[in-house]
C-alpha cells in the first residue's frame, strides 16, 4: 500500500510540473503585451523606453527558461505574484474568492448526490416502469441542457416571479451563513442539475448490474425485506464507481463554474479567471489556472487512493491515474 | 451501411433513429439557411426591436430587430461545423497519439502519458477559453481550441484498447508474417479500436457544441454580428427577462436539441457496435 501511495504521489507531482509548463507556455502565447496593458498605452503616449523599463521590472525581458525558473521558485513558496489588474497579491485575491466557489461546489454536490443517488436507485429498482421512464427522460434532457442556459433560465424565472436582481454584495458564508446560502443556491442549482443527471444515470446503470448478482438473490431468499435488499446489499456494493465519478465530477465542477459564476456575477474564482484571461493579467491567470489544475490533480489522486482503500483488489496494477 | 441494414438498425434503436433524424433536420436547416431564412440574419429592422414571437417574426426579434429564427438557422452552421470539426479533429489526433504511445510503449509511452495527464488536469472549458483567447477569435481557431481538451481523453481510450490488442494472437501473427509496424497499426489495431473512438466522437460532438456556445457567450469565440447560438444568448438575462425572454430561451432550446440528438445517436451507435461498452462518460 505504501509503494502504491508513493507511486501515485510521484505521478501526481509529475503531472503538476507538466501542468505548470503548459500554463506558462499558454500564458506567454496570449496575444497582447502585459507591459502595454499596465502602462495603459495603446494611444501611443508611452515611449518604447518606458515600456522596456516596465518589462524589465516584470522580468519579461529575460529568456523564457529563466522566467519559468523564477516563477516556479516563487510558486514553491506560494508567492503567486501581483495581479496586474487589481494590484493585489494574486494569493490574496484567490483567498477572498475561493470561499464563494467552494460554497457553490459543496452546495451543488449536495444537491447532486441528494437527488441523483436516490433517483438512480429508484430507477433501477423499478426499471422499465413509469417512474423509471420519467426519470430517464428528465436526466437525458438534464445532460443535454448546457448549465449556463439553465442558469439563464433560472434568472429569467426569478426575475419574472420574484423581481430578483443579482445581489450587489455577496455575503460570505461565515458572516451570515443563511443569507449566503440563499444567495448562492441559484448558481449551485444551475451547475448541480447536470451533475444530478449524471450521477442518477450512473447509479442506475450500476444498480441494474448489482441487483442481478447472486448475493442479492441470496439476500432475497433469506427473507431480507426488499428495501433492505436494494439499499443495504445493493447500494453498498454499487457505491464504488459512483464515488469515483463524484470525485472526478467535483474536480470538473471547478471548470463548469467559470461560466456560471460569470452569469450570476458571483465574485468567485471562475469569474476571476475569465476576467483575467480577457484582460491578459498574466500572474493572475497563472495563479488561478495552476490552482484549479492542482485541485483536479489532487482530486484525482484522492479518488485513486480512496479507491485503493475501498477496494483492495485495485491496489495493484492500476497503471492509469 | 446498406439501406436494409440501416433500417433494421433504426428499428432496434428507435431513440437513436430519432436522434439521427433531428441531427439531419438541423444540418439541413443550417445548410439551406440562405434559402429558407425568412430574413437577413445580420440586418436589423429598427422598427421591430424586441418584437415578440408572432406571425411575422416566428421566434421574435432581438435588441437590434434581427429575426431570431433566421439567426438560429445561420447560427446552426457555426455550432454544427465547430462541433463536428472539434470532435473529429480532437478524437483523430488523440487516437493517433494514444495508439502510437500504447504500441511503442517504453519511454515514448511514459512521456505521452505525462503530457496527457497534464492536459487532463485542465477543466475543459478553461483550456478551451485560454486557447481561444491565445489564438484569437476565428472559426478555425475555435475548432482548434475545442479540439485540444478532447485530445487527451481520446488518447487515453485509444491507448487502453491498443494495450489490450497488442497482446492478442492475431497481432502476434501479423508480426510473425512480417507486417511492418505501420501496417499493424493501420490495418489491425485501428479497425479494432475504432468502435469506442466513434462512440466518444459522438459524445464529444454534443459537448463541443455546448462549449462552443459557452466560448461565444464569454466573448472568446465567434464575434458579432455573425450569428451563433452562444452569442445570441449573451447580454444581461436580468434585464431581458421582462423585455424579451425569447432571446435567451430559443438558442438554448436549439443547443439542447442538438446535444440531445447527438447523445441519443451516440448511445445507439455504442449499443449497436458493442453492447458491452458502458456509458460512463459524458
Amino acid at each position: 500500500m505504501i509503494v502504491y501511495i508513493a507511486q501515485r504521489l510521484l505521478a501526481g507531482l509529475g503531472t503538476l510540473l507538466g501542468v505548470s509548463i503548459i500554463v506558462f507556455i499558454l500564458v506567454r502565447a496570449l496575444p497582447g503585451d502585459a507591459a502595454v496593458m499596465m502602462t495603459g498605452a495603446g494611444g501611443g503616449v508611452v515611449s518604447e523606453q518606458e515600456l522596456q523599463q516596465v518589462r524589465a521590472k516584470l522580468g519579461l525581458d529575460q529568456p523564457w527558461v529563466i522566467q519559468f525558473a523564477d516563477w516556479s521558485e516563487r510558486i514553491a513558496v506560494l508567492d503567486l505574484g501581483t495581479s496586474l489588474r487589481t494590484g493585489n497579491a494574486v494569493s490574496a485575491d484567490i483567498e477572498r474568492r475561493l470561499p464563494y466557489t467552494m460554497e457553490i461546489v459543496v452546495l451543488s454536490m449536495v444537491i447532486a448526490i441528494g437527488l441523483g443517488i436516490p433517483s438512480g436507485v429508484f430507477s433501477a429498482w423499478f426499471a422499465g416502469g413509469a417512474v423509471d421512464r420519467v426519470l430517464q427522460t428528465v436526466s437525458m434532457i438534464g445532460l443535454a441542457a448546457p448549465s449556463f442556459w439553465i442558469g439563464l433560465l433560472l434568472i429569467l424565472g426569478l426575475v419574472v416571479l420574484f423581481g430578483w436582481s443579482a445581489p450587489l454584495f455577496w455575503e460570505p458564508f461565515w458572516v451570515s451563513p443563511l443569507k449566503s446560502l440563499s444567495q448562492l443556491i441559484w448558481p449551485s442549482l444551475s451547475v448541480g442539475l447536470r451533475q444530478t443527471a449524471l450521477i442518477s444515470r450512473m447509479t442506475r446503470a450500476i444498480m441494474l448490474e448489482v441487483l442481478d448478482e447472486d448475493y442479492i438473490r441470496t439476500a432475497r431468499a433469506k427473507g431480507v425485506p426488499e428495501f433492505g435488499v436494494v439499499f443495504r446489499h445493493g447500494l453498498k456494493n454499487g457505491m464504488l464507481p459512483v464515488v469515483t465519478l463524484i470525485g472526478f465530477e467535483i474536480a470538473a465542477l471547478f471548470g463548469g463554474l467559470i461560466i456560471t459564476e460569470t452569469i450570476f456575477s458571483v465574485p468567485g474564482l471562475g469569474q476571476y479567471v475569465v476576467s483575467s484571461i480577457l484582460n491578459r493579467d498574466y500572474p493572475a491567470i497563472q495563479g488561478v489556472v495552476l490552482l484549479l489544475a492542482g485541485i483536479v490533480v489532487v482530486g484525482n489522486l484522492s479518488v485513486d487512493l480512496l479507491y485503493g482503500v475501498l477496494d483492495p483488489r485495485t491496489r495493484r496494477g492500476r497503471a492509469v491515474a | 451501411m446498406k439501406w436494409p441494414r440501416l433500417a433494421s438498425a433504426a428499428r432496434r434503436q428507435p431513440l437513436g433513429a430519432i436522434g439521427a433524424t433531428v441531427m439531419l433536420i438541423m444540418a439541413l436547416g443550417a445548410l439551406l439557411a440562405p434559402v429558407i431564412s425568412p430574413f437577413d440574419p445580420t440586418a436589423g429592422a429598427p422598427d421591430a426591436l424586441y418584437e415578440a414571437p408572432g406571425p411575422i417574426y416566428w421566434l421574435g426579434t432581438d435588441a437590434f430587430g434581427r429575426d431570431i429564427l433566421s439567426r438560429l438557422l445561420y447560427g446552426g452552421r457555426v455550432s454544427l461545423l465547430v462541433g463536428l470539426g472539434a470532435s473529429i479533429a480532437g478524437v483523430s489526433i488523440g487516437a493517433a497519439c494514444g495508439i502510437v504511445a500504447g504500441y511503442a510503449g517504453g519511454i515514448i509511452d511514459s512521456i505521452s502519458e505525462r503530457i496527457m495527464d497534464a492536459l487532463l488536469a485542465f477543466p475543459m472549458l478553461l483550456l478551451a477559453l485560454a486557447l481561444a483567447t491565445a489564438l484569437g477569435p476565428s472559426l478555425s481557431n475555435v475548432i482548434v481550441a475545442l479540439a485540444m481538451p478532447i485530445v487527451p481523453r481520446a488518447a487515453r481510450i485509444a491507448r487502453a484498447s491498443t494495450l489490450v490488442l497488442k497482446t492478442t494472437a492475431f497481432i502476434e501473427a501479423a508480426r510473425a508474417t512480417g507486417c511492418s509496424d505501420l501496417r499493424i497499426i493501420l490495418r489491425h489495431i485501428l479497425p479494432n479500436a475504432f468502435a469506442p473512438l466513434l462512440v466518444i466522437a459522438t459524445a464529444y460532438l454534443g459537448l463541443a457544441i455546448v462549449q462552443e456556445a459557452a466560448l461565444d457567450y464569454l466573448g472568446a469565440g465567434i464575434q458579432e454580428p455573425q450569428p451563433s447560438w452562444g452569442l445570441m444568448m449573451s447580454g444581461s438575462a436580468t434585464s431581458l427577462a421582462l423585455v424579451a425572454p425569447w432571446i435567451v430561451i430559443f438558442p438554448g432550446i436549439a443547443i439542447c436539441l442538438a446535444v440531445l440528438a447527438s447523445n441519443l445517436l451516440g448511445d445507439a451507435i455504442r449499443d449497436l457496435l458493442d453492447p458491452k461498452l458502458k456509458s460512463n462518460f459524458v
